[in-house]
């Protein structure tokens, strides 16, 4: 058992707001393996994680590095330890160079009080070098494209002597060529004795470039195994409980006529950067045109424009024949006009509030839930128990507040709230991002539902596996504009979508994203 | 009720206590009869129906500011006009008292609505300064009260004073205009009756209208309820006219329940006690009438206690700081908060058992 670098053992750990993350957990690591932490959302995996690094302190328990307990009560701590962390959102400063960031906080002094900066470069440079990392440390980082970023990160993390790596889904930012790269990457790391927690929502991945894995759920260790012990099938039924299906089973699309026409759109941001370039796309009732891409190449704004947010943008967008600039944001959602947004916490809900009042935030005024001026509570608290049942929101009852559920719940209660007002269009951005795998299923089996019933959905996505499995027509978006544009979708392959999206290929016909 | 909102009152109480155990502590340190002193603050209002209505009486405005500062405060408009509009809706009753002659009954109302009125027109200024401009109401609103504040000793000194007055104050209201006494040896006149209307139509307002779901959304996430749909500038222009539209009204009320004349030259300070009366109440305009009650108390009991020993008032001063810093604090009984949820969460793992 000499191997065993890590345990954590019988760690409870209980949030303020009474929920249980972890129960009970026991992990271990050998030295030098690649483990992988995976379950749901909620299953509690980044709370273990938090634990292990000093974020969380744990309510029992402890830790045993290397054959010795120890208490880590804080990131400084953790570091200190040799156990060092890869959030999922990058923690690095853009306005300063990459050398700058890895050294950050551990400076090399000169006279004991300025920073050192050619040395600083210097050490960048060669532990750059040492671990076969090929990049410019002179860069500043908000210029590196996301991989790099990523790496680091990585470096960073090294930097400060990390023997243990924790990586919080890094390849959820990552085009397919980029996670690749990566995973040649760790590989060598493990070679060079490093210990690494690849936390992810992939199974692919996992299969690919983990030696062990350990399923959470529910706040329970579902065991660990050996990853060539394991099927695909196996590890998915045991991180939901049921066999979730993997492909879904979708009719052919049936488009109608054309109810969101978009023509020659370009929106530039607060910096003057050109965001959207001249983009035009129709959608008709009955299909779902999915939009890929890697994140921060216009889809954000592209949304924000579709549904009223943003109107400071030229070009049209006609939705039912109406021009969305008159209509603003009301007038948009009264032509049933429903939004997913892409950042759930600051757009989708209010978290102090609770159940009920946030899913009515859009439909307070029908008739059915108020009077002149009165709100009829009774019809809402009725209909809130409805939306509860009919979208499996885990919770007390529609009095908790929002902030209070699990990251899938939440998310449960945005699509609760869009999809219950009947939608005829739908704007989903990133649906599904950070959630677990039962929820995401519930949430695109809805979406295949309401396209069949005739709704035009705009599907914008980073996820590779749900653009493929829910798009009629697939467009990928690449610095602003489109890039590419496939009508049938079964014949596309992941490799050709990522050099789209790299913008490594480019289509300038664009055909079949405009009806005439 | 879960243990959770049995710990929030918890809290609240523990709050007040603690808050008043200070102030007993600095009082029995700073004293020569320090438990007559404590005897005099916690029993004085009770000693007397006369007394007693003085906490009343206090109570009485605190209620209207503080119910238009819930409004303003549920909207996440923070901001302090409504010691501003308490002034001008005093000002502006006495100008209807003084000169629209009307008959008693109709006289007050007519005076209380212009109040108001004036009251909220004295809110829109910040509320547009925000709209347009996006300057902070906070820093508006704080500068306008002194603007108020003068406007009000410009119309006194130029156009109501009586120069018979010994002190710089108004002609006499006539009787036609006062709010009548509606308790006998207490100087408790028929605004209570409109506080507690008020009361109620704040709470049915901000709780159960439609306007009012709009405005607690966008003062819990303004993109959120701008993505919904709800108009923000809406939200912010009826926020703000209504909270200054009540205590515009609860300046008159004041004016024309308990003064002969307008002499106010300075700031009373009941816009700046709303928002202790708002914090204790939670925004809830439900709550507003006990904590008003509260503080009114123990600033009777304060009164009393120096009037008869060697302790000065202000030390209400302390003890209301400690209260609103205490229930400011998120973080305050938060790991004894912590342990109960533990040992909740815990028994439940026990009783489900090994699945």
């Amino acid at each position: 058992m000499s191997d065993i670098i890590l345990e954590m053992k019988d760690i409870l750990k209980i949030y303020p707001n009474g929920i249980v993350a972890n129960e009970h957990i026991n992990l271990s690591l050998k030295k030098g393996e690649i483990h992988a932490l995976l379950g749901e959302n909620g299953a509690g995996k980044s709370t273990l994680m938090k634990v292990l690094f000093g974020i969380e302190i744990p309510e029992e328990g402890e830790i045993i590095l290397k054959g010795k307990r120890v208490y880590i009560k804080s990131p400084h701590e953790a570091i200190a330890n040799g156990i060092g962390m890869v959030h999922q959102h990058f923690m690095l400063v853009p306005s300063l160079t990459a050398a700058e960031n890895i050294i950050l906080g551990v400076e090399p002094r000169k006279f004991g009080l300025f920073t050192n900066m050619e040395k600083a470069i210097e050490v960048a440079d060669n532990i750059a070098k040492m671990y076969n990392f090929d990049i410019d440390v002179r860069a500043k980082v908000e210029t590196l494209p996301v991989g790099i970023k990523q790496k680091v990160e990585i470096l960073k993390a090294l930097y400060r002597g990390a023997e243990i790596l924790i990586l919080d889904e890094p390849t959820a930012v990552l085009t397919p060529q980029e996670t690749e790269e990566l995973f040649i990457q760790l590989n060598k790391l493990k070679e060079k004795g490093h210990t690494i927690i690849f936390i992810s929502h992939k199974l692919d991945e996992i299969k690919l470039i983990c030696d062990r894995l350990t399923i959470m759920r529910n706040g329970k260790n579902k065991g660990t195994y050996k990853t060539e012990d394991v099927t695909t099938e196996e590890i998915s039924r045991l991180m939901v409980g049921r066999d979730v299906f993997l492909e879904f089973d979708k009719e052919k699309a049936n488009p109608k006529k054309t109810v969101l026409k978009v023509r020659d759109v370009s929106v530039k941001n607060k910096l003057g950067n050109l965001k959207v370039n001249n983009i035009s796309f129709d959608i008709r009732e009955g299909e779902i045109l999915g939009i890929a891409g890697v994140e921060g190449n216009g889809q954000n704004e592209l949304v924000d424009i579709l549904t009223g947010l943003n109107e400071n943008y030229t070009g049209n967008v006609l939705i039912f024949n109406k021009e969305a600039k008159e209509l603003g944001i009301k007038g948009i959602r009264d032509l049933k006009v429903s939004h997913i947004p892409e950042d759930r916490m600051t757009y989708g809900c209010a978290k102090d509030m609770d159940i009920l009042q946030n899913v009515f935030s859009n439909q307070y005024g029908d008739e059915k839930y108020s009077s002149k001026y009165l709100l009829k509570s009774k019809a809402m608290e009725t209909r809130a128990e409805e939306l509860i049942d009919e979208f499996l929101i885990k919770c007390n009852s529609f009095k908790q507040s929002v902030g209070m559920l699990s990251g899938g719940n939440i998310q449960k209660v945005v699509v609760a709230r869009e999809f219950s007002v009947g939608p005829k269009i739908i704007v989903a951005n990133q649906p599904t991002r950070g959630i677990d795998v039962g929820a995401a299923e519930f949430i695109r089996k809805k979406i295949i539902e309401f396209r069949d019933q005739g709704c035009a959905v705009l599907l914008v996505s980073a996820d590779l596996n749900e653009v493929f499995e829910l798009s009629d027509r697939l467009a990928v978006m690449y610095k602003g504009e489109f890039s590419g544009v496939f009508t049938n979708v079964e014949e596309l392959t992941e490799e050709e979508l990522g050099k789209y999206m790299l913008g490594l290929k480019k289509d300038e016909k664009l055909e079949g994203i405009i009806y005439e | 009720m879960s243990k959770t909102s049995k710990l929030n009152i918890l809290r609240t109480a523990l709050s007040i206590i603690i808050a008043l155990a200070i102030s007993f502590i600095i009082i029995y340190f700073i004293s020569e009869e320090p438990f007559r002193a404590i005897n005099k603050m916690i029993l004085g209002p009770l000693r007397s129906r006369r007394i007693f209505g003085n906490v009343i009486e206090l109570m009485i405005p605190l209620i209207f500011t503080g119910v238009g500062v819930c409004i303003m405060f549920s909207a996440s408009q923070f901001n302090l006009g409504a010691e501003g509009s308490f002034h001008i809706g005093g000002l502006v009753g006495a100008m209807a008292a003084l000169w629209i002659p009307l008959p008693s009954f109709i006289h007050p109302l007519v005076a209380i609505l212009l109040g108001g009125i004036a009251g909220a027109i004295f809110t829109f200024i910040p509320a547009l300064l925000k709209i347009k401009t996006s300057s902070s109401e906070l820093v508006s609103s704080l500068m306008l009260n002194y603007i108020a504040l003068s406007f009000g000793n410009y119309i006194l000194s130029y156009f109501l004073k009586d120069p018979k007055a010994g002190a710089p104050a108004s002609y006499l209201i006539p009787n036609t205009a006062r709010l009548s006494i509606l308790i006998n040896d207490t100087s408790i006149h028929t605004g209570l009756i409109i506080a507690i209307l008020v009361t109620i139509f704040g709470y049915i307002f901000l709780y159960k209208s439609k306007t009012g779901y709009e405005i607690r959304v966008a003062g819990q996430n303004e993109q959120f309820a701008r993505y919904s749909g709800i108009n923000i500038v809406k939200v912010i222009l009826i926020s703000q006219l209504l909270g200054g539209f009540i205590a515009g009204i609860g300046g008159s009320v004041q004016l024309l329940g308990m003064y002969r004349r307008f002499s106010w030259i300075v700031l009373l300070g009941y816009g700046w006690d709303a928002v202790i009366v708002t914090t204790l109440a939670k925004k809830n305009p439900l709550y507003v009438p006990i904590s008003a009650f509260f503080l009114a108390y123990i600033r009777i009991g304060a009164d009393i206690m120096s009037r008869t020993t060697d302790v000065s008032p202000e030390i209400v001063s302390i003890t209301q700081g400690v209260i609103i810093i205490l229930i400011v604090a998120e973080q305050f009984l938060s790991k004894y908060r912590h342990k109960i949820i533990t040992k909740e969460a815990k028994s439940l793992l026990d009783t489900e058992g090994v699945e």
